[in-house]
Formats: C-alpha cells, sequence, structure tokens
C-alpha cells in the first residue's frame, strides 16, 4: 500500500483529467429529442417483446406528468431533455464472437483506459461485461459463469434469451414512476448488465462492468438488473471513466439489485466521470438511482462506493429490507473538488424485525465545491428490534468549500435502536508542515491523510479495485491546496 | 555545518528574530534557553521551513545549501529533524504507515530504493525499545490519543527511525516526568556522534544534566546575547534571566 502512496505523486503531478479523449467511430444515432416514436424505435431497434414496450411507454407517459427534483443541495443549469440523443450504438458489421472482431479503435479506447479485455481475461479473473455508448461489446469469462448457471449478459441479451427472468424483477425495486430519473430512465434506457445467480450459487469471481460515455450529447441511460437467488452470493463491481467535454452529459442509470433468502450481494462502485475543468465548465450529471430489496429472511445487500467524478451527483443507493434479519450496508467516500457538487447518501427502509443497516459515508470537499449527505433511516410499526448505526464524517480541505449533512430519521417502533454519529474535521496546515517536516510532500501528505480518513470504507471494496480507488482519492484533489 | 548569519524572521509583519547568528558543527551539542517568547520556537520553525515564518533578512545555510531554496520536505531529507513542542495528531493514519512513508520519501530524494520490510521492522523493534513504547502505540493513529509523554517519546521515535544529521528539539523536555526525561536523554545520546549536531530548546537546566551540551546559548528579544559551556546553564538555574536584560 506504501508503494501505492509513493506513486500517488506521479499521478498527482500529471494534473488535467487523464481519461479525456474521444474515439472517432461512426454512430448509429436516433435523431435528438425524446417522443413516444423514439421509444418505439430504441424498442424495435432492440427487437424487444411488447412487454418491454408497453412498460417503457407507461413510463414515459408517467414521466411527462412528473417534473425534475429540486430538493437537492445542487445548482445546475436546466436539461433540456429535448436536445439530446437517446439512442447511440457502436455500428455493428456483423455479431462478434471473438475479441479480434471487435473495432480495433474501440479495443484502443480500452486500453487506453487500462482495461484491455485480453488483458483482463488472462491476468486478473475478472469478467467484464464492457458496456461503450450503450450497447455491449463483448462478454467475457461467460463460459465459466454458464457452467454454475450464472447468467452474466447485457440488459439486452437478457431481454431477448430470458425475458420471463426481467418481466418477474425488472421494475420491482426501482417502479417506472418511482422518481423523474428512474421514469426516464424507464422509457429510454439503451443497455446495461444483467446478473443472475441461481440457487445456492456462490459466483467464484468478482463480476465488473466499465461504464464509459462517449458520444457527444448521448444521454446515457444504463439499467442494470442484479438477482441472486436463495442462498447465493455474488460480489459485482461497477468502474467508470469518461472523455473530457464541452457540454454537460446526462448520466440516469436505475440499478436494481434483489437478494432473495440467505442471499448476499455486494455491489461496489468506483465512479470517475469527467467532473468538469477548474472552472466548473462541462462533466457530468450524474442523476442515479440504485436501489435493492432483501426480500429474503437472513439476506444482505451492502453497497459500497468512491465517488470522486462527476460535475454533478445525486445519487442514493438504498435497502429495502423486507426479509426478517436481513442485512443492508451503506459505505460511501464522495469526493469533490473545484466546481463539483454532491448530493449523495443512503435510504435504510426497515420493514421485517431484526433487521440491521450500517451507514459509513465520508465526505471530502476541497476547492469551491459542495458535498452533502443526505440519509433516511426508516424503521415502518411492525419492524421489531431493527437497528441502525449511522456514521457520516466530513473532511474539509481550504476554507471555499463546503460539507452538509441532512440525516433523516423516522423511527415507529419503539424496539428500535438507531445510532447516529458526525464529525466535521479538516486538514490543517499544522498536519501538513508535521508531515512535510518528516520529508513527506504536501500533496503526499493529503494522500496519506485523506487515505487514512477513508480506510473504513475502502476496505470494503474488492482489492484489485482499492488499489485503483486510492490513487483515485488523491487524483481527485491534486491542487485542492497550495 | 548549520551556519546562521544574521537572521531575520518575522510572523506576519511582527518581526521575533533580529540578527540572529549561530554556528553548529558536526559533532555538537548546542542548548538555546531564554525566557518565553524571544523566539526559541520561532528559530526552529524557521531552520525547518513553516512558511508561515518568514525570513526577512540573513541567511541560514546547511551543508553549504542556502536553506531558502529548499521545502520544509527537502531540508527534511537533507537531514534536518525537528521534535515538535505540541506534536500534531493526524486521525486515521497509522503511525508505523507514517513513518514508513517518511523514510521512503527521504530515501527517494536521496536516491535509494525503499526501505525493505526486514529492515524497516527490525529498526521499528528497536528504536520501540530504545524509547520505550510498545506496539500498541505504533500501530494507533499518529499522535491521536496519545498522552503528553507518549506524544514527546514519538517524537524521539520519529528522530532515531528518522537518523538525522541535524536534529532541534523545541522544548521536548516540557511536561516530562524523570523517567520520561531519561528517555529522550537517551535517544539524544544515542544519536550524539561526531557527524551528527543536536540543537536542544529548552526553559530547564534539568534537561542539562542528562544531555550535556557544549555550549549554552541564551536567546532574548530575538537575539543571543550570551553564550556559553555547560555551566552557563547553572548559572541561569540560579540567577534566572533578570541579570542578562542590560
Amino acid at each position: 500500500m506504501d508503494n501505492e502512496e509513493n506513486s500517488l505523486l506521479d499521478h498527482i503531478t500529471q494534473g488535467e483529467y487523464k481519461y479525456g479523449f474521444v474515439t472517432d467511430i461512426e454512430m448509429e444515432t436516433a435523431p435528438k429529442g425524446l417522443n413516444e416514436d423514439i421509444i418505439r424505435f430504441i424498442s424495435s431497434k432492440k427487437k424487444e417483446p411488447e412487454f418491454l414496450l408497453e412498460m417503457r411507454l407507461t413510463a414515459y407517459r408517467e414521466w411527462l406528468k412528473m417534473s425534475e427534483p429540486r430538493w437537492a443541495h445542487l445548482r445546475y443549469k436546466p436539461v433540456d431533455y429535448q436536445d439530446i440523443h437517446y439512442y447511440a450504438a457502436p455500428k455493428k458489421k456483423q455479431e462478434l464472437q471473438r475479441l479480434d472482431e471487435v473495432d480495433p479503435e474501440l479495443l484502443q479506447t480500452f486500453e487506453k483506459l487500462g482495461i484491455s479485455l485480453e488483458e483482463q481475461k488472462r491476468l486478473t479473473g475478472v469478467a467484464v461485461d464492457a458496456v461503450f455508448d450503450s450497447v455491449s461489446v463483448k462478454t467475457t469469462f461467460s463460459e465459466t459463469l454458464e457452467k454454475l448457471g450464472i447468467i452474466f449478459c447485457s440488459f439486452s441479451e437478457a431481454v431477448q434469451k430470458h425475458p420471463d427472468l426481467v418481466r418477474e424483477y425488472m421494475g420491482s425495486v426501482v417502479p417506472s414512476n418511482d422518481n423523474f430519473f428512474a421514469a426516464l430512465n424507464t422509457a429510454v434506457f439503451s443497455d446495461g448488465s444483467f446478473c443472475y445467480i441461481p440457487r445456492g450459487v456462490r459466483c467464484p469471481i468478482e463480476l465488473s462492468t466499465y461504464f464509459r460515455i462517449n458520444a457527444a450529447r448521448t444521454g446515457q441511460f444504463e439499467r442494470t438488473l442484479i438477482i441472486a437467488d436463495e442462498g447465493s452470493y455474488v460480489s459485482y463491481m461497477e468502474g467508470c471513466t469518461a472523455p473530457m467535454r464541452d457540454e454537460n452529459q446526462l448520466h440516469a442509470a436505475v440499478v436494481e439489485i434483489i437478494a432473495l433468502k440467505d442471499a448476499e450481494v455486494k455491489y461496489s462502485t468506483v465512479q470517475n466521470w469527467y467532473p468538469g475543468d477548474k472552472e466548473g465548465r462541462g462533466g457530468i450529471y450524474n442523476f442515479v438511482t440504485k436501489r435493492g430489496m432483501c426480500r429474503g429472511s437472513h439476506s444482505r445487500i451492502s453497497w459500497t462506493q468512491v465517488e470522486t467524478g462527476s460535475a454533478v451527483t445525486w445519487k442514493y443507493p438504498s435497502v429495502i429490507l423486507l426479509g426478517d434479519h436481513s442485512v443492508g450496508e451503506f459505505y460511501s467516500v464522495a469526493v469533490t473538488n473545484h466546481h463539483q457538487q454532491a448530493d449523495t447518501g443512503t435510504k435504510m427502509i426497515h420493514i421485517g424485525s431484526h433487521t440491521k443497516s450500517t451507514i459509513i459515508s465520508k465526505g471530502i470537499s476541497a476547492g469551491r465545491s459542495n458535498n452533502s449527505y443526505r440519509g433516511l433511516v426508516k424503521i415502518i410499526k411492525r419492524a421489531q428490534n431493527a437497528r441502525n448505526f449511522s456514521q457520516c464524517d466530513s473532511l474539509l480541505l481550504g476554507d471555499q468549500c463546503g460539507a452538509h449533512t441532512f440525516p433523516y430519521i423516522n423511527v415507529e417502533n419503539k424496539s428500535a435502536i438507531v445510532e447516529h454519529e458526525a464529525t466535521t474535521s479538516k486538514i490543517s496546515d499544522d498536519q501538513l508542515f508535521y508531515c512535510q517536516q518528516r520529508g513527506i510532500s504536501t500533496e503526499n501528505a493529503i494522500g496519506l491523510i485523506v487515505n487514512g480518513y477513508a480506510k473504513e470504507v475502502l476496505r470494503h471494496l474488492p482489492m484489485e479495485f482499492a488499489v485503483e480507488a486510492q490513487k483515485l482519492l488523491s487524483i481527485s484533489l491534486e491542487g485542492s491546496v497550495g | 555545518m548549520l551556519i546562521i548569519k544574521d537572521l531575520n524572521v518575522s510572523i506576519q509583519d511582527k518581526k521575533i528574530i533580529s540578527g540572529l547568528n549561530l554556528e553548529v558543527k558536526a559533532g555538537e551539542v548546542h542548548a538555546i534557553m531564554g525566557p518565553n517568547g524571544t523566539g526559541k520556537s520561532t528559530l526552529a520553525w524557521a531552520i525547518a521551513g513553516n512558511e508561515a515564518y518568514t525570513i526577512t533578512g540573513g541567511s541560514i545555510t546547511y551543508r553549504g545549501r542556502d536553506l531558502k531554496e529548499l521545502s520544509p520536505e527537502e531540508r527534511a531529507s537533507e537531514g534536518i529533524f525537528l521534535g515538535f513542542q505540541y506534536p500534531v495528531e493526524i486521525p486515521g493514519v497509522s503511525m508505523t504507515n507514517f513513518i514508513r512513508t517518511a523514510i521512503n520519501e527521504q530515501r527517494k530524494y536521496r536516491g535509494l530504493q525503499p526501505i525493505p520490510a526486514p529492515e524497516f521492522l527490525a529498526k521499528m523493534e528497536e528504536n520501540k525499545k530504545l524509547v520505550g513504547i510498545d506496539s500498541k502505540l505504533t500501530n494507533r493513529s499518529v499522535n491521536e490519543g496519545f498522552s503528553g509523554g507518549e506524544k514527546k517519546k514519538n517524537e524521539i521515535f520519529q528522530m532515531a527511525m528518522l537518523e538525522p544529521t541535524l536534529a532541534i528539539l523545541d522544548e521536548t523536555d516540557s511536561g516530562l516526568d524523570i523517567d520520561a526525561l531519561k528517555v529522550v536523554a537517551n535517544g539524544v545520546n544515542k544519536l550524539r556522534s561526531k557527524d551528527n549536531a543536536i540543537i536542544v530548546i529548552t526553559h530547564y537546566q534539568r534537561l542539562l544534566e542528562y544531555i550535556v551540551p557544549d555550549f549554552v546559548h541564551v536567546l532574548y528579544k530575538g537575539r543571543i546575547v550570551k553564550s556559553g559551556g555547560k555551566e552557563l546553564a547553572l548559572e541561569l538555574e540560579e540567577k534566572g534571566y533578570e541579570w542578562l536584560k542590560n
């Protein structure tokens, strides 16, 4: 880990956002704007069954009646939803069977990102379902997973091959009218990932998806559905980078997780989308709905997120604790620098008895950014002996940033035990000088302190992710002191 | 080794040190004494390179290099160590991780590879024994929740780990009981060699019974008003500082 910390310096000094490049690939793009015809176009492009088109249209009609939420501690220019292409896919000449059939430029892009599929395949033992501009390009390791009966494929493929599962579970955790962005996603989602772990199966590898936004003014509407059948286990990782752009790019993803009896799902995210430049120009708008449902007793869902990117983040990975003795966890590090804004947190809804939830949120704000934690702990009347522990810490660098905490606690059952702890601290000049006096540069000292501060969350990440996340934290804070 | 010439230091336009001269040669131990607020700590911080302390005149050269040209971390890597009067707490960063990072950063500056793990561990064990701290302490976050005595011992521990060529100890003895004082003195004496120099800033003669200085200087109103041998410390203990004020 220390070597990692040492090499951070090199990364830090590189300065500007590292992944800012654009790939030139012919797109097949729907005209700008949104109406029922566009939705029918998307659906027919994807050869979807009738029920899905109906779902999209219903969601669209509901969306029309809704308005963009304004309660978050965020400020941004309104999004023009008619100025967005809702469908874009890399042109395919034929069905791809082998890696060398993939567009070489596409492969190069992955390599720049450090996600060479071949390398991934050979060295890391991670199955990668690489999502490039909405359409999945290649799924690896599927054979290994197939033997265990695990389904891990693009959402579109799942719609074709496993329509019953999609029909049963899609929208069961995040209904199409749940919120403005979820409704929009349901109406226009392009692709995403699908994962089903059969009863009693422990998925032997970390499942991982890399998302990347590429085409200009192309909204990204990913849809992820993870179903863990009784007694199964899966660890799922999602990581993102995006190229530099001047226009704001909208992203409104939906992730649904269902854990049946005794099942466990770990969902980890390292989010590093283009945050805009130092003056706050450009950057991704990230409006995501992530929610899991612990349906069966003794089931468990945990969200771990490291959020360093995006100009605006609006994201509350939540757990509905329906099954008795089910457990929900939320571990989060959210970094904002320059003009970034984040309003993020979680909701833990306790319905079953003896349900337990843990919330550890670590906000780090620097520059002129604003970082808010917003969380709800709700314990309904029938939830006997529910427990929650929340810890929300804020770390400030400099004196022009903001950290805010909005905890909502709603307890209707007297047997509940709910704890909430919160701290706010600052990296002081004294701390930095102390480190410097021992030979540690300011940038490295910040890396050291920030990683120490975030340790409690980072340790919940899978190993390969933790290393990446450590680097990211320091890169994101580059230039924040000085 | 260390040559300070006609040094002037200000904090936010307030002049603290004016016209200070001092030379410290390798192998020497210097004690700097004086009443409160005369600039003892300021001198230490100026040598270490804290930005809040502006050098408005004169120079500090260390082994022929003008320290003005070097950042605080570069000065540290050049072998200057400051034992803080009030060591800072750094939550979340374990002592072990902190000291290993510091050692490796300094090694990098000197063009060396990171310290091999077995060597590092052996050094840790040796120095923990030297200052009488146990693993419980080194596994904790830097100075977090340490008692006053533990913090001071920890400064000496870090000094022993980093093996500086010039150590400046800023009132490391204040608030220590006699046992802790002996530990501190022990650590300092171990560092003492013909190649290293030590500057001890203290109010009390007591520490100098254990760390016998070659020179004692009295700092008053930002300059050295009297220098002498170790007997000067005894004289100060007896007479106070009043007699020097004229």
